[in-house]
Parts: structure tokens; sequence; C-alpha cells
């Protein structure tokens, strides 16, 4: 996983609340392998009309073509688990979603592949993107060691991140690794809890 | 002994480590589907093997198309889509996972095979590839689901980190009225609490109303907790539940079945437990619900009207609502039962169990269709009983299409599909743009509604045609 430490770049604002998995990644496109495809995935019923050509959308014209952090607003990312929701947003190269709030899948996914959310209260959020549609193309920076991101007037939010998600980020954690740790508390640990109830886990079971 | 909740209990059993405030969990049944070829492909590039393949179960449900099944996965005319079947069944036999795959006549969506098979149980932690894992909380089990990243590292290590959410206690009063049927129950919640309103919390629902809802509808209230936001769903185990497991293939029998009945009956949650919230709602008022916006918070009763918007005090959910109502292409303020429908669908993992293609028949046995109505079974197994039953007559007399099991409508991925525009009255869980297809737009309703949106072109009250 690609490491998260620091960013400074164009940020577009989206001021549509609740904006679902659909979204980001239609349904159609979940079998997509990942990849640069993904890119004109994002957001694409919203982006591209059915022959291909361009909706009029932020996402489809400068600078926000370019931009690599979205200032979203309350319950960012919900409904289907789909993770392709955050490789459309990767690959189109988003590394920072700042948000009131995010649904909780969601938002794991996005940890998982090195993308950063932050929360910031309903009035930082609308403030900043605000600023964003008043001067398209400013740049925000985000520092994830301080916790904190500094938007285009230069005011500085402090966020709240759990520590272990932190960490994961700025050293681009994997988890698999981080399991392997344990693997002997995990092979006693099944040892004792599979113990008495064999009809969860026997074999020939139909 | 402090008391605690259900959600304590099962959460206590299964942590194997903790980093500060993180869990590593064990897991109990992993349930995937075609879409987890993408967890399959890290695992693959990762060189990992599947840990404990007896506790995967592989589900062809979400691509498989709702006819002309006797060909099986050869008779997939899309490319794309038979290749999506094949390599679900490809790694499910390169992993030795169990797979209900397209000819097997067991066959059928994730959530519904697996309490159907006994795999779900009370007091197990499940985790899904798929949101709608939630509903498997019905039993009195922790399920929820996951993305790729997650699922392939449950996958390699029967593990998952997982902070401990909050608690969130609905408790549903009183009894349903009716022509009231679990979804309206469900979507009454939802419209109450907001589409994130359990966000970051497992929801336990308890009262009257829900205790005396048949493990079909209790499953139908446990699967849209996620579109409440929230990580997980569950209702506390009783007899009901137990009636439900007796017998089923992969529940424990004889002495196997005691033992297990003895721990399934400590899992409720204790007298005095404290959950971090509560709601509650009082059952006897809930009407039948329909959604008229674009995501599942967005209904009513179908006796109101769509919100009128100039009455909407804050400017950014007016904003919100003239949007939604945009793409819906309603009127701010017309009444619900003049939206007229194209379409209509009963089906999906939230109300294509048996007792909902019942709830169906029973209104479609009044009438005929006079709009194309597809009845799309939860798996085989439902299909086998509504024939048995006759349902699937009662169906094709009134003009309805009785089809193959598998997610169809809902996810909209197998070539069945909304047009541009086309308007639904849909069984399913999300209202989402684009949902059942590109331009579609969705109402969401109870089984007993959608087919009486079949009979009347419209939306309508469906305890109006019932006690007709």
């Amino acid at each position: 996983m690609q490491p998260f430490t620091k960013l400074t770049a164009i940020a577009v604002p989206i001021d549509e609340p609740n904006v679902d998995t659909n979204q980001l990644c239609p349904t159609r496109f979940n079998k997509v392998p990942r990849g640069p495809k993904h890119r004109d995935i994002l957001f694409h019923d919203r982006r591209f009309n059915a022959d291909g050509s361009e909706k009029e959308h932020l996402l489809n014209v400068e600078p926000f073509k370019r931009a690599q952090i979205i200032v979203a607003d309350r319950n960012w990312g919900g409904g289907s688990s789909r993770e392709s929701a955050v490789y459309a947003l990767y690959e189109f190269g988003i590394r920072c979603v700042i948000a009131p709030s995010f649904a909780d899948i969601h938002s794991n996914n996005c940890a998982k592949n090195g993308l950063l959310t932050v929360v910031l209260p309903d009035a930082e959020c609308a403030a900043i993107r605000k600023q964003l549609r008043e001067k398209p193309g400013a740049t925000i920076d985000v520092d994830l060691a301080a916790q904190t991101v500094t938007d285009a007037q230069r005011q500085v939010h402090r966020f709240d991140i759990h520590p272990v998600r932190k960490k994961c980020l700025l050293e681009g954690l994997d988890d698999i690794a981080r399991t392997a740790q344990y693997n002997d508390r995990f092979e006693a640990f099944e040892a004792a809890y599979k113990k008495g109830r064999p009809w969860l886990y026997e074999a020939g079971k139909p | 002994m402090a008391a605690k909740t259900m959600l304590e209990k099962i959460w206590g059993r299964h942590v194997v480590a903790e980093e500060e405030g993180e869990l590593l969990l064990y897991v109990d049944r992993t349930l995937i589907h075609e879409g987890s070829s993408h967890a399959f492909a890290v695992l693959d590039q990762r060189q990992r093997k599947v840990a404990r393949p007896r506790q995967v179960f592989a589900h062809a449900d979400h691509y498989v198309p709702t006819t002309g099944r006797d060909r099986g996965v050869e008779g997939i005319g899309n490319i794309e889509i038979r290749n999506m079947v094949k390599l679900l069944h490809a790694n499910a036999s390169k992993h030795g996972v169990t797979l209900f795959g397209i000819d097997d006549p067991r066959q059928g969506i994730l959530h519904i095979v697996p309490p159907e098979q006994g795999i779900t149980q009370p007091g197990l932690l499940i985790v899904g590839a798929d949101s709608h894992t939630s509903t498997h909380g019905a039993f009195g089990s922790l399920a929820f689901g996951a993305g790729a990243s997650e699922v392939m590292h449950v996958m390699a290590t029967q593990q998952l980190w997982q902070r401990k959410p909050a608690t969130l206690r609905i408790s549903v009063g009183g009894t349903l009225g009716f022509g009231i049927s679990a979804k309206d129950v469900i979507l009454a919640i939802i419209a109450r609490i907001g589409v994130d309103g359990g966000a970051g919390h497992v929801i336990e629902y308890v009262g009257m109303a829900i205790t005396g809802l048949s493990m079909e509808g209790r499953m139908t209230v446990c699967n849209m907790s996620i579109e409440a936001g929230a990580r997980a769903g569950m209702i506390a185990p009783d007899e009901t539940t137990f009636a439900y497991m007796a017998g089923r293939p992969y529940a424990p029998k004889g002495a196997d079945w005691t033992r297990a009945l003895e721990f399934w009956k400590t899992l409720p949650t204790d007298p005095g437990a404290a959950f971090d919230n509560e709601v509650s709602l009082d059952g006897g008022a809930i009407a039948p619900m329909v959604t008229w916006g674009t995501n599942p918070e967005q209904a009513g009763p179908v006796t109101g009207q769509v919100p009128d918007v100039r009455n909407v005090g804050d400017k950014n959910r007016r904003a919100e609502y003239e949007a939604a109502l945009d793409y819906m292409g309603l009127k701010s303020g017309m009444p619900l039962q003049d939206i007229k429908v194209d379409r209509v669908f009963i089906g999906s993992c939230t109300n294509s169990r048996i007792e909902d293609l019942r709830a169906a028949a029973e209104v479609a046995r009044l009438g005929k269709a006079i709009v194309p109505a597809w009845v799309v079974p939860g798996s085989g197994t439902v299909k086998v009983q509504a024939e048995k039953e006759g349902l699937d007559q009662i169906f094709l007399a009134a003009g309805f299409e009785w089809r193959a099991p598998g997610c169809s409508l809902c996810t909209a991925i197998n070539g069945d599909q909304l047009k541009p525009g086309e308007r639904c009255a849909s069984t399913s869980n999300r209202n989402f743009r684009g949902r059942q297809g590109t331009g579609g737009r969705t109402h969401l309703v109870s089984p007993a509604m959608a087919a009486a949106a079949a009979l009347k072109g419209r939306l309508t009250d469906v305890r109006e045609l019932l006690r007709s």
C-alpha cells in the first residue's frame, strides 16, 4: 500500500450530501479489473452521456480534472460495499476526501487503499467548499502526521483519526502483515474456540 | 457481572488480539459472490490460499440471468457476464470453498441461501462481500459487509480488524396493522433516523412488533440496517429462531442441537444492559411505505404526498429534495398514489423469501397486472417451495413473469435493468440514482404493495385492494 503522509493539491468541492457508492462507481463497472479504466468510471453516469460524450461536471473541467482532494458533504460513500468505488477515486487521482461524515464500509475501504478520509465539522467543510467554488484550482494542504488540513485561505483545521489507521496510512502498512504477528495467538484461540462446537466446522458437512 | 448487550457477548467471544482499540476478530463464516473476483485477484497476486475454505461459502447470484437457465453457464449470452460466473466457479474450485453455483438446485442470493441451509446461526460472526450481510443478524449473529481488501484478509487469515461499534436499540412496540409488513417497518425506521442515522452503530431491534415477525420478516428488517448506515442489525434469537433452524442441512443435530440451543439461549441482551443510543417507534402507527426520492430515507406513507419543497425551511434540504424530485420526474406536493409506474419488481435479498412471495401472490390473485411485473425468487429452494404451493400459477395467471433465482433487477448487472426514465415499484433495498439501470427510477415498497402497483399501474394503498 502507498503510504499517505502529506499532500498539497487542487481540491474539488462536491456539494451533494449522501453521495452513494453507486454514483462513484455504477454497478455495471464492478466487473472491470482494477486499472486505468477506473479513471473514467468515477461518477461515470454523472460525467458521461450514453454515447460517451461529456456532460457538464466539475470533474470534467480544468482545473478540477487534476484534483487530488475532494471536499464533500455529509455521509459520503453510503450503500454498497464495492471497493471499486475506491479504485475509481484512486485512479482519478484522488488521495484524500474531506467530509462531515463517511459511511463506515467505504471509509474502511479507502483506508485499506491508502486513501485518507478526513472528518471535519459540517460548517468547516461548507466554508472550504465555498472557497473552492470562488477560487477554482485553489490548493489545500493535508498533513496526516500533524492531523491538519490547511484550507485555501491558509486557515488550519485539526482533525481526529484513529491511531492505528493513522499509523497504517503513514507507513503504508498492510493488515496481512499486522495480522501475521498474532499467528500463535490465532492458533491457540481457534483450537479453544472450536472445541465443543463440532457442528460448525466438522468435515463432511453437506 | 455487568449486564451485557447481545453485541458485547458475541463480540467478546471473537477477540483474538487488540492493538490500541483495534481488535482482531475471529470470523466464523465468510459469504462471497461473483463480485469477490477482486478479492481473489489480490489473494492470487500475494500467492495466498484461503485459510479455512470450509468456512467460506460462494454464491452465483449477482450476475446470473433470471431466464434461459436450462443451458447453465454456457447459456449466458453476454460473454463478460458469463465470465464473471465462470470465474467464481473457478475460484471456488481452486480454493476449495463451498459453492452454490449456477447449476446447484439450492443456488440463490447470498443472503437467502445461508439462512435456508442453516449456515447462518446465532452467535456467529459473519462477514460478507456485500453490504446486505446485515441480513444474517436476524438470527442473533453479528454479520456485516466488507470491501474486497477486507474480504481478501478474511479469506487469507479467517480474521478481521475492527473497532468496536456503538450500540443503538430500536424498539418497535405495538402490533402491526392490517396489510403492514416488515418492509414497511424498516422503511419507517429509516425515514425516521435517516440514511446515516445508524452510522458507527450496530442496531438491535426489539419490541413486540419485531418479535412478532417471522424469520423472513426479521431478515427483511436486518437486511436494510445498512440503508440506515448501520454496521449491522440484529434481533435476539428466540423460539421463532430455533423453530426455523431445526432440521436445516447445516444446523446441529441430536446432542449437538441440545448443546447449541443451550448456547443460543445465553445470547440475548441482559436486562438492564446499556445502549449508547435508543429510538422507539409505535408499530401500530406504521402505514404502507413508499420511497419518493433517491435514497431510502426519502420515504413516506402511501396515503401521503411527495414533499412540497416550498414548505422545506432548510435551504440545503430543499435543494436536496429538488434534486431528488427532478431525477425522479415528480411534482412537488403530488399525492404518492398518483405516481404511475412502468414496471414492477418483486425480488432481491430484502424481499424474495417464501413469505414475501405469499404476500405478493395474495394480492396478485385479485386481478391482472397492467404493467410488466417480475417475480424473482431468492433461491432455488424458495422457487420450488413456491411452485409446490401454486404461487407461480397465481402469478402467471395474473400476468406476472415467474423467473429464475438471483439478484436480478436489484443490482441490475445480470442484464436485467430499467431503461432510462423507466419507473419501477420495487421490493429491493436501494432507490439510488441509476441503481436499477442508468436513468431508472425506483420506488421501494413491500411485496404486497409491489403486487398492488402491478394491478393498478400506479402506487396504491394495498390495504384498499385487500379489503375490497
